[in-house]
């Protein structure tokens, strides 16, 4: 590849025991299974699947939130570099500073009882990343100024703010400390659409601004087209397709990916065609079907899509997929 | 035009608060044919919800109702003025029985400690004569139905045992079980994945052909709302800003706020566009702006007249209106051009 990973990920599981035994055997969670995926250095990279796809679980991991059982996850920003798996508690002191997390809710991510100045200015205290009081206030006016936010208002409670607003102050929190590497964790699903779209050119913007990677995890597959450079696709914990978003979205591979596309509803009121739309429902990742993960709600699926799960091959540059007849995807009417 | 099956006229409703008395709905007037899917969209913090609650009396104690308010309901024994009833006897009959509403949340909604088809029965019973024996059998068959495979043993399940999914149809078959005349449905399927939400909009659709009953549709998302409405009504700030046919109102929309909405969604088609925000936030309702509510967010606001009177509805096309003075200016424009 091109420019230079800045996160790599080998074969990294994350399991969770589920404490008892059933028959002797114990029941073990796979939220990740087995996982290879690099993200490049300044890219804006997309996450997508459906709930218990494992997708949170990934970000979590990556920022050593989440207890990783095996594989490797490396971290280069060119500056320092980290073995996220073996880190240290002094390295992963500066590793804090280096990888941040804005999440999904503006309501909950908030403390009501702070004021919007301190929950910004906190990161930058607990770190001890400034020396004095106006330093940090200085840091403080400059990182609200860069996610416009009015500064009369840094003295105000988060009560006061709309959802757009709020979720603009965690932006503000996540980047005080200049990080390099952010995981968004369905930064704009609460948000209404008219807000979100603002939302989605603040992050556009402070990436470039502040060469920031961006790990932005969705459900919605038209906010990620819109916003990401490249897309990676979770099913089941495993990862089916990766590839630059435009060809993603113009020449889906992976049936899952397809049937994720199929199912967005569309714009125009005459195209209310029952496109086939995915049977069933996600599988519990406790019980991970035998072979190809997706078979049991796969249209295309073979005898043998049961029993060998499908290698992870190059069909186009850049274009990755796990799944035995992605070749015929392409030729065979769209799903 | 036949007899709509509802009709909500000069409907405004005003809670009473410490910070004083918040207008929530301001004077909205619309009709649900039998029959007719409307959907209702807007923003968080629009009214929807306060609407359509409206619509079963179902607001909290704090509620007022303004005067002139009406909202009446044609059934089999009769026109039903909702606003006017008063005991709990009278409002179940349209609770449940004549009206039903399926809700954002599944989980939410259905008690975790009585299992699904006891919740089932109970309703049944209260809304019709039949048996215990004959409710679980019409339960089970509605669960049936709505596509939940083995329903005989989740009738006897609690709603934690269902997936996401199943709850929305397990909720969906509650709801249709009592066949309403009209269903309400608040955001059905906002908390569903896409392929979830996909299979529930097609249950949803199948239903309405089944049952033939109408809907009031609730959602923020105008894709839902184009794969399942035949009229839209879009709200801001608790004001009808423009309404018309699913068509109209989604490709030659009027109203510079339902313009807004549709440019600030994602689009796959179009990757190139940049999103385009609708600028600012939803006001809150404490400081509801002068004259038209939308002007201070409004990319084509006139200075002196879109902040000093509100905007009357102009008829654009059959069934096809907007409260928005540059639409009033563009339609008189048309007509009034000199020879």
């Amino acid at each position: 590849m091109s420019t230079p990973s800045h996160i790599s990920i080998r074969n990294l599981s994350v399991h969770y025991g589920l404490g008892h035994k059933v028959l002797g055997e114990r029941l073990v969670v796979k939220a990740i299974d087995d996982v290879s995926l690099d993200i490049p250095k300044g890219s804006f990279f997309g996450l997508v699947g459906e709930s218990g796809s494992g997708k949170t679980t990934l970000g979590r991991a990556i920022l050593k939130a989440a207890p990783i059982t095996s594989g490797h996850v490396r971290y280069n920003d060119g500056e320092a570099e980290f073995d996220i798996a073996n880190i240290g508690k002094a390295e992963l002191k500066d590793y804090r500073k280096r990888a941040q997390l804005i999440f999904q809710d503006p309501y909950a991510a908030l403390s009501p009882r702070m004021t919007v100045r301190d929950i910004i200015a906190e990161p930058l205290e607990v770190m001890g990343l400034t020396s004095s009081r106006d330093e940090t206030d200085e840091r403080v006016r400059e990182i609200a100024a860069k996610c416009r936010l009015n500064l009369e208002h840094l003295r105000r409670f988060p009560h006061a703010f709309s959802g757009g607003q709020r979720q603009r102050i965690s932006i503000a929190r996540a980047l005080v400390c200049q990080p390099k590497f952010i995981v968004a964790d369905e930064s704009v699903a609460a948000l209404d659409v008219s807000i979100q779209a603002d939302i989605l050119n603040l992050l556009r913007t402070l990436q470039e601004d502040m060469d920031i990677t961006f790990l932005f995890i969705s459900h919605d597959l038209s906010v990620v087209a819109h916003t990401c450079d490249q897309v990676a696709v979770m099913y089941l914990g495993s990862i089916v397709e990766t590839a630059p978003s435009r060809e993603l979205f113009s020449t889906p591979r992976h049936p899952y990916t397809k049937a994720l596309l199929s199912a967005i509803p569309s714009l125009d009121p005459d195209d209310r065609g029952r496109a086939q739309k995915l049977e069933g429902e996600i599988p519990s990742p406790a019980n991970v079907p035998s072979g190809c993960r997706f078979h049991t709600r796969c249209p295309i699926a073979k005898d043998n899509c049961r029993v060998d799960a499908p290698a992870w091959r190059e069909l186009a540059p850049e274009h990755m997929v796990a799944c035995h007849y992605a070749d015929e995807t392409v030729a065979a009417a769209p799903l | 035009m036949t007899q709509p099956l509802i009709s909500v006229e000069n409907l405004s409703i005003k809670f009473h608060t410490d910070e004083g008395l918040i207008t929530a709905v301001d004077k909205i007037s619309f009709d649900i044919a039998p029959g007719e899917v409307l959907g209702l969209v807007g923003e968080s913090g629009s009214g929807k919800s306060v609407t359509a609650k409206a619509l079963m009396q179902l607001n909290s104690s704090n509620t007022v109702y303004t005067d002139d308010s009406r909202i009446t309901l044609q059934t089999d024994d009769g026109t039903i003025d909702i606003l006017e009833l008063k005991k709990a006897k009278e409002l179940n009959l349209i609770r449940g029985g004549a009206i039903s509403m399926i809700f954002q949340e599944p989980m939410a909604s259905f008690a975790p400690a009585i299992t699904v088809g006891k919740q089932m029965v109970e309703q049944l019973m209260l809304h019709s004569s039949m048996t215990k024996k004959e409710a679980r059998e019409h339960a089970i068959d509605m669960l049936d139905r709505v596509g939940i495979s083995d329903a005989a043993r989740r009738f006897d399940q609690h709603a934690f045992e269902f997936s996401g999914g199943m709850r929305q149809r397990a909720m969906i078959a509650m709801a249709l079980s009592t066949k309403p005349k009209l269903l309400i449905a608040d955001e059905p399927t906002t908390a569903l994945d896409v392929t979830i939400q996909a299979q529930v909009i097609d249950l949803m659709k199948d239903l309405v052909e089944e049952f033939g009953m109408a809907i009031l549709f609730i959602t923020h998302d105008l894709g839902v709302i184009a794969q399942t409405a035949d009229r839209v009504a879009v709200m801001y700030l608790g004001e009808l800003v423009e309404t018309g046919s699913v068509r109209q109102v989604i490709r030659e929309p009027a109203h510079p706020y339902t313009q807004g909405l549709l440019n600030a969604l994602p689009k796959l088609e179009k990757l190139d566009e940049p999103l385009t925000p609708v600028p600012g936030d939803i006001p809150s309702p404490l400081e509801r702006p002068s004259g038209c509510v939308f002007h201070t967010r409004c990319s084509q606001f006139i200075e002196g007249t879109c902040d000093a009177s509100i905007p009357s509805v102009t008829a654009l096309a059959d069934g096809h209106a907007a409260a928005c003075f540059v639409v009033d200016q563009a339609v008189r424009g048309k007509t009034e051009v000199p020879a």
